[in-house]
């Protein structure tokens, strides 16, 4: 091999490993570890009932319910709607594709607050929605629709571009094998298309899930945060701090528990991106 | 259009095997369409729109209030502080992930990836459970006179970590794609390492960078939720723009005076998307006449 050639000693002649790899994880461990260290520590330095009682009362668990329940709705509009939108921007020429194409980013560089703020002046009832929507009793603002529709907004990026590559390499000799063994075009999206996107489609849902388990900013303006009704997990958390007098433990049961929501999620996710890798490359 | 029947009509069926007929396409590209401009495009024209309902002159007023002005300087700050940091931490974990080969790069990759999920709210109360006045931190850092929560450190801190993995996850991809045999070859015709990386590694990987750190900038100066736990909220101190934002939503006397400071967000935003644009079109060509 030409690696042995040029240095016979290291089969690998390139300098700085050992610094740049200990600056990046010395970096990772002041910046996020040790400080999601300090917060299960100080988690688990708390008794165990009432740990129990802080991350599982009554107005908590509604919180997680509405969390979990939103953003599960938010994210399955987003498979729906993205994957439509990821299938006529790859498939389909049209006038406009281009501006398209760049607008789905649109959600991934607003600011989330921005996001929030218009979303909520939209459906408010003189906003620009909300003057149609509210007479026919659809309430957009302070309710549990709204938070719904700010997490549709948020994760929409996610779903359409997880899926957008993979339908750009798609093999169309496969389409047209399908065709010709006399397949209609619906039975070949079906049969044929769609189950090599699941993966695809799935990762993507789960990016837009895990991305609104966590969401804050767009939520707060369009939501009203009403306890037991529209007030979200992370809400909870920035109430119980902003409440909580000194020793913060109020907010620590629920953010243990989102912590936890989000490893599970990060776990599930690489697992799925690396099934749907190896669909891609059979 | 029904076209007469000539005689090459039989082979060719009315549309290709592999495409829906025309009235599925275009109902298709109408849904896609009506969703994106019912739920990208009108958010942003209404950012904008309310704005200026009170009208230009209002708009510049709020822009140029003295607790504006100083949260557009305190975001700046804050992006002038973690964005660099993170382009470091990038430029040197993509260096040895994707460069060398070692046990552990798996995790290392998934840790990466951490603060993506973690809440930002979660992310902020970390640094006050690590440096507020009653955290593990607290006694060691007041007795030195240092004030990090509550405070533009704490801001700076919560930035750096929602940021933390937007440079290192554009440039390892690209960087594995490179392989290592032209820095080999120039190793080998007597560069030092440095010169390497400088002259061969970083300008294979620049449009990649710049990217990175386009995006990384945006969220810097965008972030809400962690920035919000962290910071005591002083208008004129502590205050960056969506904080701002939050700010003068709440004070319902002036309801266009949000939407003032949402717009030099939104248009941070517009060129970030422009940028990016830009940038994909310019690799694009730069890897066509190859």
């Amino acid at each position: 091999m030409r690696q042995d050639r040029a240095s016979p000693r290291k089969s690998n002649p390139l300098p700085g490993f050992g610094i740049t790899l200990g600056f990046a994880v010395l970096y990772l461990s002041v910046l996020v570890l040790i400080p999601i260290a300090v917060l299960s520590l100080k988690a688990l330095s708390l008794s165990g009932p009432e740990l129990w009682r802080l991350a599982t009362n009554a107005r908590a668990l509604a919180a997680y319910r509405l969390s979990l329940g939103a953003s599960f709705a938010a994210a399955l509009l987003n498979a729906a709607f993205g994957s439509l939108l990821a299938w006529v921007l790859v498939r389909y020429r049209f006038p406009g594709r281009r501006l398209l194409d760049g607008l789905v980013d649109f959600p991934f560089a607003l600011p989330t607050a921005v996001a929030g703020l218009t979303l909520a002046s939209l459906f408010s009832a003189n906003g620009w929605l909300g003057r149609f929507l509210v007479p026919i009793g659809i309430q957009g603002q302070s309710s549990r629709l709204g938070v719904v529709l700010a997490l549709t907004f948020v994760g929409l990026p996610f779903s359409v571009r997880t899926l957008q590559p993979l339908l750009e390499n798609l093999d169309k000799a496969v389409e047209e094998a399908a065709a010709i063994l006399g397949a209609g075009r619906l039975r070949t999206f079906w049969s044929v298309i769609a189950p090599t996107l699941l993966p695809a489609v799935l990762t993507g849902f789960g990016l837009a899930f895990a991305r609104g388990l966590g969401e804050y900013g767009s939520i707060v303006f369009i939501s009203g945060n009403l306890p037991f009704r529209t007030e979200i997990a992370p809400t909870l958390v920035v109430m119980r701090l902003e409440s909580g007098g000194f020793d913060y433990t109020g907010a620590i049961g629920v953010a243990l528990v989102l912590l936890v929501f989000s490893f599970a999620l990060l776990l599930t996710l690489n697992w799925l991106q690396g099934w749907s890798a190896k669909f891609q490359r059979p | 259009m029904n076209p007469p029947r000539t005689t090459a009509a039989p082979e060719r069926p009315a549309h290709s095997s592999t495409q829906e007929p025309p009235l599925v396409k275009w109902l298709l590209i109408g849904v896609a369409g009506l969703f994106a401009a019912l739920f990208l495009l009108l958010p942003l024209a209404n950012v904008f729109g309310q704005a200026f309902s009170a009208g230009r002159a209002a708009y510049w007023q709020t822009l140029s209030e003295k607790d504006t002005v100083a949260a557009i300087r305190l975001t700046l700050l804050v992006a002038a502080i973690s964005v660099p940091l993170n382009v470091l931490f990038g430029v040197a974990a993509s260096w040895a992930i994707a460069k060398f080969d070692f046990r552990g790069k798996a995790v290392l990759l998934t840790f990466i990836d951490l603060p993506f999920s973690v809440s930002p709210v979660v992310a902020g109360l970390m640094f006050v459970l690590l440096c507020g006045a009653n955290g593990l931190l607290g006694d060691w850092l007041k007795a030195h006179g240092v004030t990090i929560i509550f405070a533009v450190p704490g801001i700076v801190l919560a930035t750096m970590f929602v940021t933390f993995p937007f440079v290192a996850r554009e440039l390892i991809p690209i960087m594995e794609d490179q392989g290592r045999e032209q820095e080999e070859a120039a190793l080998t015709l007597g560069a030092s390492g440095w010169q390497t990386f400088w002259h061969v590694s970083l300008p294979s990987v620049k449009w990649g960078l710049f990217y990175g750190v386009i995006l990384c900038n945006a969220r810097a100066m965008g972030e809400y939720g962690a920035v919000s736990v962290v910071s005591s909220k002083i208008a004129g101190k502590t205050d960056t723009l969506p904080l701002r934002v939050e700010k003068l939503y709440n004070d319902f006397s002036h309801p266009a005076a949000p939407f003032a400071v949402a717009t030099l967000l939104a248009l941070l935003a517009l060129v970030t998307l422009g940028v990016k644009t830009y940038l994909e079109w310019k690799s694009r060509r730069e890897q066509e006449p190859l």
